[in-house]
């Protein structure tokens, strides 16, 4: 209670400031020690939430427990069949799966013309002509890839699947480089391989890998299946798992029905390809989580350098000032206000040290935000440091502050006043 | 005022040891201005550091304005001297970052004294000294005199029983010496009780008894016809 008391004593404070202020030098010394650590602290973890927000502003356009399954050749032979019979999805596996695979949540079959051999359609509107990958697509799909459509237009509805439209939604540089620079494409015909649609909508391209560009155009399935003649086939199916389901297993899931229904050798691993964005991202996510525990571990063992460095310096000040404490005490001061004196230099140079260190992570922190806020390919989005780290944080330095404190505390007042008063 | 009886004390020095006091008796009374002398080697300074409470004795008693000194722990000390005791050093041992006034009011924060009337307080004793001008200024920027000034103010600023001086006009010259056993004489005359450590026969003998030491012993105690510094100051 009595130490308690001294926190708030003015004139503890003003005896703590005449000390520091003494040697400015080793009071800069010191505190930069602390400062470093703790900046340290805050710049690494800062930029590992930064880079864990940037991976999740990649993914932000489709469910991040999503996969992507395509029908490859068999490599073993199996049930009559012989070897490198390549298979393909049908429309039909649609159902088996949807019952036999309860993690699914949405599945989308997809088929483009352009991009796995067939020729790129040519796509002309008036006088301007060029080519674009078309995609056969079900309104499932925006359920599991967001698709930003622009003001005024849509995208493929259940009607247009029903009566096989002839509509499509095109890309912003299929706009760009069909279209006039005000003209609404909305409403208007092009002619995608000799065949009129009319444009229903445009869609804003995020990038985020995979083989999609900005000039791609979507047009209903059935309609795609009628013009292109594929008939049941699917080239590939994009799947979308419940958000509490095991990726990895719906994935292995799927495949066994597939090998099933295809008549595939179970064991055959090349029959049927897959992409599992779930799994890419629980690894990303894993990565983040591993930076962040190594920013959280290199911080604090930063800080802890730091924290020990002010006890050396103090141990170091506590012997400069041998006779001044002898003085105090052939004065009058009792031990405990000696060794409180020491303690709370100790923990006010850290806490100062500190709050500075914080404040110049958060500057350092924002100006790289600021500097990466263009890059959209560069994934770090709003580098923060959540309160409770930096209240640890804080935490820890007032408690290893006063801590280190104690050494040069005690050594303080093991010494005799009459030896401290003879040193010269 | 000081009751001592038998006093012993003796320090190890590796396996030898060495007896330094060998039974000191004597006493003081209240406003006495009592001269140590005795040349090095002879006790002085550790019987000063014992009745400062910087020491402790190993046998004896020692009673202090009725007030018996034992079995000390260091806190115990600590409040006796700010109590009883005012200190003044031979090196003056002011501390240097702090302003005259600051120095002077250190032992008043260590009685718990409000600041502003520490700052009274101090300002007062510092103008008893003849330095009210100086209460701003850094010991750095004070004459050897001075600081030592400022060391009596500061001892006495806490009010003690007893004034103890060791070798306070060591580090002066003659001129300067004169000054500050004159303020010393002053302090004696309010009704002070001063002990002086020194060995300069001058000094001793601007007291009104002496006390001489040899190797632990008191060889000589009488009282001397008190020569006036301030007669001697040109």
């Amino acid at each position: 209670m009595n130490s308690l008391k001294v926190l708030f004593d003015r004139d503890t404070w003003q005896e703590i400031f005449g000390s520091i202020s003494k040697n400015k030098t080793r009071t800069v010394i010191t505190v930069i020690g602390v400062l470093w650590g703790i900046f340290i602290y805050i710049a690494l973890s800062g930029a590992a939430k930064g880079l864990d927000n940037g991976f999740e502003r990649q993914f932000e356009n489709i469910a991040m427990n999503s996969m992507f399954v395509w029908a490859q050749r068999t490599s073993i032979p199996y049930d009559g069949f012989k070897i490198g019979r390549s298979i393909e999805l049908k429309l039909s596996d649609i159902e088996y799966l949807k019952k036999r695979v309860p993690e699914i949540e949405f599945i989308a079959p997809r088929n483009v013309r352009g991009v796995f051999g067939g020729a790129v359609p040519l796509v002309v509107h008036k006088s301007k002509s060029s080519n674009y990958n078309v995609y056969g697509d079900f309104p499932e799909y925006t359920k599991i890839a967001t698709k930003k459509i622009y003001d005024g237009g849509r995208f493929i509805n259940e009607e247009d699947i029903k009566n096989k439209r002839k509509v499509c939604v095109i890309g912003e540089r299929t706009q760009a480089e069909l279209f006039e620079k005000n003209e609404n494409p909305i409403g208007q015909y092009i002619k995608i391989d000799n065949i009129y649609f009319q444009v229903i909508g445009v869609h804003k391209f995020i990038p985020g890998g995979g083989f999609e560009s900005d000039g791609d155009i979507y047009i209903p399935f059935e309609t795609y299946k009628q013009i292109y003649n594929s008939g049941d086939s699917v080239q590939w199916f994009t799947i979308a798992a419940y958000d509490d389901a095991d990726v990895v297993v719906a994935e292995k899931d799927i495949k066994t029905v597939l090998k099933r229904i295809h008549r595939v050798s179970p064991d055959d691993e090349r029959a049927f390809g897959g992409f599992n964005l779930g799994e890419v991202f629980n690894k990303i996510v894993g990565f983040s989580k591993g930076m962040t525990l190594l920013s959280l571990i290199v911080g604090i063992a930063t800080i802890i350098a730091g924290v020990i460095g002010i006890g050396n310096i103090l141990l170091i000040s506590v012997k400069e000032r041998t006779k001044e404490l002898g003085v105090r005490r052939a004065l009058g001061a009792t031990p405990s206000e000696v060794r409180n004196q020491i303690i709370v230099e100790s923990v006010f140079l850290t806490l100062i040290a500190g709050i500075l260190g914080i404040i110049l992570g958060a500057l350092v922190l924002a100006g790289i935000n600021a500097a990466t806020l263009d890059l959209t390919d560069f994934p770090y989005t709003n580098p923060t440091v959540p309160i409770p780290f930096i209240l640890g944080a804080l935490f820890i330095m007032v408690f290893l502050g006063t801590l280190i404190g104690l050494i040069p505390a005690q050594r303080a007042v093991s010494i005799k006043p009459i030896d401290a008063l003879r040193e010269e | 005022m000081i009751q001592i009886k038998n006093l012993h004390k003796s320090y190890k020095m590796g396996s030898s040891s060495l007896h330094v006091l060998k039974g000191i008796n004597f006493e003081v009374e209240e406003g006495e201005l009592v001269a140590i002398m005795g040349s090095s080697g002879s006790g002085k300074s550790t019987l000063l550091n014992i009745l400062g409470m910087l020491d402790g004795a190993d046998e004896g008693e020692y009673i202090l304005d009725e007030v018996p000194i034992k079995n000390l722990n260091e806190t115990k000390a600590a409040k006796y001297r700010n109590k009883f005791l005012g200190f003044v050093f031979q090196s003056f041992n002011l501390i240097n970052y702090k302003s005259a006034l600051e120095n002077v009011a250190l032992p008043l924060y260590y009685q718990g004294i409000q600041r502003k009337e520490r700052q009274s307080l101090a300002l007062d004793y510092l103008e008893r000294v003849g330095l009210k001008d100086w209460a701003t200024h850094l010991p750095s920027e004070l004459s050897g005199g001075q600081k030592q000034r400022v060391a009596i103010a500061r001892a006495m600023a806490s009010r003690p029983k007893v004034l103890l001086a060791d070798e306070p006009t060591g580090a002066l010259d003659t001129k300067t010496s004169y000054e500050v056993m004159d303020l010393i004489q002053k302090i004696n005359d309010e009704g002070k009780t001063i002990l002086v450590v020194t060995h300069e026969p001058d000094i001793a003998q601007m007291c009104k008894r002496v006390v001489q030491l040899k190797d632990g012993i008191i060889i000589k105690d009488e009282k001397v016809d008190q020569v006036l510094a301030s007669e001697n100051v040109q």
